[in-house]
């Protein structure tokens, strides 16, 4: 009974949406109030409808109710309940009712919350957003139904992949659908200014929060399945340039850039129509994502239960929202324009050299992701593009990026002073070659690309740094003057600081790890003892072990470090019954300098001895705490009273708003 | 010319689309062969360390329907797609024959089994791509259907999991037992 609630939740939440959608939009052109204020009361009982059919199909996880075939395919009764709750996204049916269900909270926050829109707008917006959701509502109804019956019921579930059964991936998934659908609230924005044909300051200021929001929810989402990937896979990788993680990237790349524009638009009134394409494209790569790990046209590990047919409804979906918008975009975005004039070298220019190179890297990653589909589908055979051509590409884009991202704040706006700027970076060049040297001199020589990252991260960490000095006037003024500044500094100027400090670190961290990782793969008798970069770890013996649903053997290793014990690590190699899948549970010892990091494999029933990796990472945990101090600076800088004040009121306001409205 | 530039996001992403929609049609999960409705390519195999002297040849492939996978210790797909080859195994549906492709270390292969199961009725070792070229293989895991005439009739990339089976391999399976 619980179940058909779900079901028919659902269904009504369709119907929501469809009104949602078009009585708004038609108040809003015909300028009609109570059309327009429909949207309000449509998106909060579109949320409570999406939200009870999620808490329906939790509920029949929960309850491992096995007459659900969504449940009987992917959950099992001996399985821990954080994992039970978890599987409901860990499918295709259930994690597309999670993406239902978070557009329709981002919707209902603008309407909650949105008071301070012009009606017109927010009108507009919701009628957009509930577009979307009436597309995905269709879609789950029509071609994937988590609340399908099972007749008979199966005796037990047929368990969730044990892989995905880890905390760091039970909360990936919302993670990222919370960025990719966060994305939908700029591209309603979007389409709604285009359809007003009005672009300006307080629209920017709109966008801005939910970008912001949207781009740190992704990041966290990436970090945490780059962070799974990293000790659950157990070879010591984090990123492989997989065809599902290009997915989430380019979105990421996208949104990193339109977050750059919005300011521009905000601040000096120009690039606008760029920022609106920027908001469409950012959209259209979260829902290339979702498409791509669904319909079966590039293969991957990652990779949902594919189906045609689901692909296709998602395809002609993608083409109507996407399609339509840039259609939309192509008629009406001419009359965009902005206004504000700036030389090359301002700091328009350097926000206009990051949304370039933003977009290129973009392009980069979507022609090698669709690569092997084009060279198919023109017959030049079946390729595959893997780790070397992203990292050809890839990586000389970002070193003018992060070379130029040091300059840019520095940088004043409409005018620049570049030699000023670089006399004032003087610390950071100084910085540079000190780092250069004695990263020489650590690894002695080792790779070019070790140097050069790390040079990359130094310039850019002294150099925010140089630029915060300069805005607080350190060194130049009695230090409680630059408290005082310190203290009148709006909260997005350091929200600024702190995130670019924290890709310096990340870039720090990504740096180590592909460059100077040191790895041992070796048998190892109980006693023996291997030396990987300056660690001995003695292998202490193995022995079995027993979980909640699972058994394996755990192993101990102890490392020492001139004697002196620095970790002990107990790796484990698991397997689930449900499933007879092993799986390794690689032991990590995270040092300031680097992960010690430890695999246990079989034992060979001859000698008695283990199959055992060893490693040692350096710097890669820098990489999540950087990403961390990101997501640190994107909350900061959400936290900005003009956000939370809301834009005070449209600085230009023009006549033709009156008549539109 | 002005105006053509704000049409060209729409025409980049028109052009992507249509490939998208053309992908449908080579799939590559469920991409046909070049061998498909040929018979399997001549090839004969070495066995893999300790299984004995048998290898695996295409003389050993007529009379009964089977399946022959390819997969290498190296491969992350396949240590995905190994408990279900496991649990055919177990319910003894249909033999399944294994290539041990692109191994560097003769060692790896028979390792691998050891630790996770060995779910082949013969395993043939080709580390050099002799038969995997022979079979048009583009990526591991790869599986053919073979028929009783030592015909492949289909050929699955990627792993299989419990609704390939159901929906496709099984089905195809008992079609060409039928036949």
């Amino acid at each position: 009974m619980i179940v058909e609630s779900g079901h028919f939740a659902l269904v009504l939440a369709l119907f929501v949406a469809v009104v949602q959608a078009t009585v708004p939009l038609i108040g809003a052109q015909r300028g009609d109030a109570a059309w327009m204020a429909v949207a309000r009361p449509a998106a909060l009982a579109q949320v409570f409808l999406v939200a009870v059919a999620f808490a329906c199909l939790t509920y029949a996880y929960v309850t491992s109710d096995f007459s659900v075939l969504n449940v009987a395919r992917n959950s099992h009764s001996a399985k821990p309940l954080i994992y039970k709750i978890s599987g409901v996204w860990g499918n295709h049916e259930g994690s597309m009712v999670l993406w239902v269900l978070i557009l329709a909270v981002f919707g209902s926050a603008v309407a909650a919350f949105g008071g301070n829109l012009p009606p017109g707008l927010r009108a507009r917006a919701l009628a957009v957003q509930a577009m979307i959701a009436a597309g995905f509502l269709m879609f789950i109804l029509f071609t994937s139904n988590p609340f399908e019956r099972l007749v008979p019921p199966a005796v037990d579930g047929q368990g969730l992949n044990p892989l995905l059964q880890d905390p760091g991936l039970a909360f990936h998934p919302p993670f990222l659908y919370l960025g990719y659908v966060g994305f939908s609230m700029a591209f309603s924005f979007a389409i709604a200014a285009l359809i007003e044909g009005r672009v300006d300051a307080a629209w920017a200021r709109w966008v801005r929060p939910w970008t912001l929001a949207a781009w740190a929810f992704l990041t966290i989402g990436i970090g945490l399945g780059s962070w799974w990937a990293y000790y659950e896979l157990g070879w010591g990788g984090w990123w492989f340039w997989d065809p599902v993680e290009n997915a989430s990237f380019m979105p990421w790349l996208a949104g990193t850039a339109l977050l750059h524009s919005s300011i521009v638009v905000e601040k000096r009134d120009t690039m606008r129509a760029w920022t609106v394409l920027l908001a469409i494209v950012t959209f259209t790569l979260s829902l290339l994502g979702t498409f791509l790990v669904r319909s079966g046209v590039l293969t991957s590990v990652h990779a949902f239960a594919t189906d045609p047919e689901r692909g296709l409804f998602i395809l002609i979906l993608m083409i109507i929202v996407s399609g339509g918008s840039l259609a939309l975009f192509a008629w009406r975005g001419p009359s965009l324009r902005g206004a504000g004039l700036f030389q090359p070298v301002s700091r328009e220019g350097s926000l206009l050299l990051n949304n370039l190179l933003m977009t290129v890297a973009t392009a980069v990653v979507l022609l090698g992701t669709l690569y092997p589909l084009f060279a198919d589908a023109v017959g030049a055979g079946k390729v595959s593009v893997g780790a070397p051509f992203f990292n050809i590409v890839f990586i000389p884009l970002m070193v003018p990026m992060i070379a130029a991202m040091a300059v840019g704040p520095l940088l004043s706006w409409k005018r620049g002073d570049l030699g000023g700027a670089m006399t004032r970076l003087w610390a950071a060049g100084v910085a540079v070659l000190a780092a250069a040297a004695v990263t020489w001199w650590v690894h002695e020589g080792g790779p070019l690309l070790g140097l050069v990252g790390i040079a990359l991260a130094t310039w850019l960490a002294v150099g925010t740094l140089v630029e915060l000095a300069e805005r607080l006037r350190l060194f130049r003024e009695p230090l409680a003057d630059s408290l005082r500044r310190a203290a009148r500094q709006p909260r997005a100027a350091w929200g600024m600081s702190v995130a670019h400090m924290g890709l310096a670190i990340a870039v720090a961290g990504m740096t180590g790890a592909g460059a100077w990782k040191v790895e041992s793969i070796q048998a190892m008798q109980p006693g023996e003892t291997v030396t990987v970069s300056g660690y001995d770890f003695t292998f202490e013996g193995a022995g079995p072990i027993i979980g909640p649903n699972y058994m394996g053997v755990g192993g101990t290793f102890t490392v020492r470090r001139g004697g002196d014990v620095v970790a002990v690590l107990r790796p484990e190699k698991r397997t689930y019954p449900v499933r007879n899948m092993p799986t390794t549970e690689a032991a990590i010892h995270t040092l300031f300098t680097g992960d010690l990091y430890a695999v246990i494999g079989d034992r060979d029933e001859d000698t008695g001895a283990y199959v055992t990796r060893l490693y040692f990472n350096p710097l890669v945990a820098w990489m999540w705490g950087g990403g961390l101090i990101m997501v640190a600076g994107g909350a900061l800088s959400l936290s900005d009273r003009r956000f939370r004040v809301g834009a005070p009121a449209r600085r230009r306001r023009p006549a033709a708003a009156a008549a539109s409205a | 010319m002005k105006r053509l530039i704000y049409v060209a996001p729409l025409a980049v992403f028109l052009v992507i689309a249509a490939f998208f929609y053309k992908g449908f049609d080579l799939n590559p999960r469920a991409l046909p062969s070049m061998l498909t409705g040929q018979p399997v390519p001549p090839f004969d195999l070495p066995p893999i360390k300790g299984r004995g002297d048998k290898g695996f040849a295409d003389t050993d492939l007529p009379g009964e329907v089977s399946l022959v996978n390819v997969f290498g210790s190296w491969c992350v797909a396949c240590q995905v797609e190994h408990p279900f080859l496991m649990g055919l195994k177990e319910r003894g549906l249909v033999p399944i024959h294994g290539i041990d492709w692109k191994e560097t270390d003769p060692d790896a292969g028979p390792r691998w089994l050891k630790r996770f199961g060995d779910p082949y009725t013969l395993v043939g070792a080709d580390p050099d791509s002799r038969a995997a070229i022979a079979f048009g293989v583009t990526g591991a895991p790869e599986t053919f259907v073979v028929d009783r005439a030592g015909i492949v009739r289909y050929k699955h990339v990627g792993p299989i999991d419990a609704e390939d089976w159901e929906d496709t391999l099984w089905p195809v399976i008992r079609e060409l037992r039928k036949e």
